[in-house]
């Protein structure tokens, strides 16, 4: 796993490892965020990912390794010491205060004198849009409103790096997509490192600079949304972010930096290969599903989108509306190509007794799935 | 609640369904109500009737008079003064005591033992297994002229003759009552110290508080509904009791309790014993809300109560 070395990151990451007993929660991360960066810990529930914020804000201690922040080493220092604050998942507004009181919580620890507090205080309740809200009790606002509360009043201790720990989950949908906006648009007028963790993938390609992708307590890939999605390094990040169809086999032969893999008997598939790959070598080439085309009839001549031609049996389609999904199975034991068609027609032109949104595809009728050599992806297997 | 009858005749008559909402659960109540009305509502109905009679020899004359009453404010009333306000402030220091004690222990259950608590709980009523009497004589044991304490101090040679300030005085009286009500008090606090959101400690110190500054901003505040309670559960009872000062007091340890026993009893003045029993459970109300008012409307608003 390489990555572009960070002249002077905000955080430096160790090989920081956390062990409970034998069980290894986060496994020798090491990686630098650059400052004023929004980096998102991505992975299923489970991965590590809180356990490593929670590492870098002091709250759990690592047991090798260590965090450096702004080029400080934080070793063993606690919570109240580090230059972080963080925004917890359920909030952790404290009840007996009202929402002003919340806010100047961390602001009375420093040496302000009250009208500045309370100015600050006023300009946070202001950025949050929670005007006039101030002497509110925590029991009288809603649920978006108290994650802003939460993150004004650890905005307001003007940390160097914000910790958010799936603050967005609570939300319902609506307002969890207000949210992130906002969220963002913070990020960038502050200017302060957000480390974002969450378990949505859709969050956090939508939000992040860059992201990286944990799994059973290891790194397994850190990039940027687009680079993860296009260019995942393993199988297991490409099916965690989005769908992915996978071709196991192996690759006959390279030439000219394309690998001509063997997916089935006679059946082949050409992709770009790195430096790393060779004849012989087992591979999994990777496609995503709005990355195929799909027709009734087999293409002719040899364009580039159709580099590569599998002919298959549709399944199923089901049509969402924006786009239609169809299945198709090529081969007999293998999973099944899933292929997403996006529905600029109306359905008013397709063929009748076609699956709603193709053109003229039918249940159960040959059907030709074809995708250019750079939609693929070469995963060691 | 007609359309509802109509629509849904399997209900019941209309007659049912138009009693009000609140009487809905009141049959839960009904036992413990009639022990509260008979067991209290009656006997202190009865005990503030009676202050107002008179004791003529071995008869009570139902008479309504004041005088009962007067006798306090008058100079042969001062004993009676003095042992309320002396009550009060014993109450109050064993209260104190009480709470100084509880709140560590109650402290340690809920923060420092993760496995097992119910056992640790169980521990707490071990010595609720042996009497209150017995648990008062064993500090008479303790602090007794020739008690553990005396002949210890003898025994290492740091005193030639037993010291007689431990036993048969006030101060003996509060530790004891302090001992004794001690796990009632550690209870309520450490139900409301268990209550409280972890997260709340951890956003205290990522927002820079030490330790010391979380408890006094966050732990205590929020166990303050606990702490209350543990208070009032101690101070109540322990201005009456008259047992303790019995057996530990000596005569300059006796509290109002003693003197309203001895009313009844020794005295045969029952209109007295009832007037002094009433002006007692004024002063304790009195105190009782002297203290929440300290406590302040806001800070017992924020706390829940």
């Amino acid at each position: 796993m390489t990555q572009p070395t960070i002249p002077r990151p905000m955080i430096s990451l160790q090989s920081v490892s956390k062990r409970f007993g034998s069980f290894v929660a986060v496994d020798a991360a090491t990686f630098d965020i650059a400052p004023g960066e929004f980096f998102s810990l991505l992975g299923p529930s489970g991965c590590g990912k809180t356990t490593l914020l929670r590492m870098i804000g002091g709250f759990e201690r690592q047991s090798e390794g260590d965090i450096l922040i702004d080029g400080e080493s934080m070793g063993i220092r606690p919570p109240n010491q580090r230059p972080t604050n963080m925004v917890f998942q359920s909030y952790a507004i404290f009840p007996h205060l009202d929402i002003a009181e919340n806010i100047a919580y961390g602001l009375v620890n420093r040496d302000l004198d009250k009208a500045t507090i309370a100015k600050k205080v006023a300009q946070a309740l202001e950025m949050v849009r929670l005007e006039g809200l101030g002497n509110r009790r925590t029991n009288q606002i809603s649920g978006g409103q108290r994650q802003r509360v939460a993150l004004a009043r650890a905005i307001v201790c003007e940390p160097k790096v914000l910790l958010l720990d799936e603050p967005l989950g609570a939300l319902d949908k609506k307002l969890r997509e207000e949210m992130q906006i906002e969220l963002r648009q913070l990020q960038k007028s502050l200017g302060i490192t957000f480390i974002f963790v969450t378990h949505d993938q859709e969050e956090a390609l939508s939000l992040s600079d860059r992201i990286a992708v944990m799994a059973r307590g290891k790194v397994l890939q850190i990039d940027t949304a687009t680079s993860l999605y296009e260019r995942p390094n393993c199988r297991e990040v490409a099916g965690f972010i989005g769908n992915m169809n996978f071709f196991e086999g192996r690759i006959a032969s390279i030439a000219n930096g394309v690998a001509a893999v063997e997916i089935g008997p006679g059946q082949h598939v050409r992709v770009s290969a790195g430096s790393g790959s060779a004849p012989g070598q087992a591979a999994i080439v990777a496609v995503r599903p709005e990355k195929i085309d799909a027709g009734a009839t087999q293409p002719q001549g040899n364009g580039a989108a159709t580099a590569n031609v599998i002919k298959a049996r549709a399944l199923a389609g089901s049509y969402l509306g924006d786009r239609s999904l169809v299945l198709a199975e090529w081969r007999e034991g293998t999973a099944p190509i899933s292929v997403s068609l996006q529905n600029r027609k109306t359905l008013a032109t397709a063929s009748p007794g076609s699956i709603a949104g193709t053109d003229s595809v039918a249940t159960g009728a040959p059907i030709w799935i074809t995708w250019p050599i750079e939609a693929g992806v070469l995963l060691n297997s | 609640m007609n359309t509802q009858t109509a629509t849904n005749p399997a209900v019941g008559d209309a007659a049912l369904s138009a009693r009000p909402e609140w009487l809905d659960g009141l049959w839960l109540i009904v036992p413990t109500l009639l022990i509260v009305i008979g067991m209290m509502v009656v006997p202190l109905v009865g005990i503030v009737v009676v202050s107002f009679w008179t004791q003529t020899g071995f008869n009570i004359e139902a008479t309504w008079t004041l005088d009962n009453y007067r006798v306090l404010f008058t100079p042969e009333g001062a004993l009676y003064r003095i042992l309320i306000v002396k009550s009060l402030w014993m109450s109050l220091t064993a209260t104190i005591a009480v709470v100084l004690l509880a709140y560590p222990m109650a402290y340690f259950m809920a923060f420092r033992i993760e496995r097992a608590k119910l056992i640790w709980i169980i521990l707490l009523t071990v010595p609720f297994w042996t009497s209150y009497l017995l648990r008062i004589f064993a500090w008479k044991v303790i602090l007794g002229f020739n008690g553990v304490i005396n002949s210890g101090l003898k025994a290492v040679g740091l005193i030639d003759k037993p010291l007689e300030f431990l036993l048969y005085n006030p101060t003996s009286v509060t530790i004891t009552l302090a001992h004794a009500w001690a796990a009632y008090a550690v209870l309520p606090i450490y139900v409301s110290l268990e209550k409280i959101d972890r997260s709340y400690l951890e956003a205290a110190t990522d927002l820079g508080d030490s330790k010391w500054k979380r408890f006094w901003r966050i732990t205590f505040p929020l166990s303050l509904p606990g702490t209350i309670a543990a208070i009032l559960l101690v101070f109540i009872p322990t201005v009456g009791d008259y047992i303790t000062p019995t057996l530990v007091g000596g005569t300059s340890g006796i509290m109002i309790g003693n003197s309203i026993v001895t009313q009844f009893g020794k005295a045969n003045n029952a209109p007295l014993g009832a007037a002094l029993s009433c002006i007692m459970m004024l002063a304790i109300t009195l105190a009782v809300c002297a203290f929440l008012a300290a406590i302040g409307r806001k800070r017992l608003k924020a706390a829940d109560l």
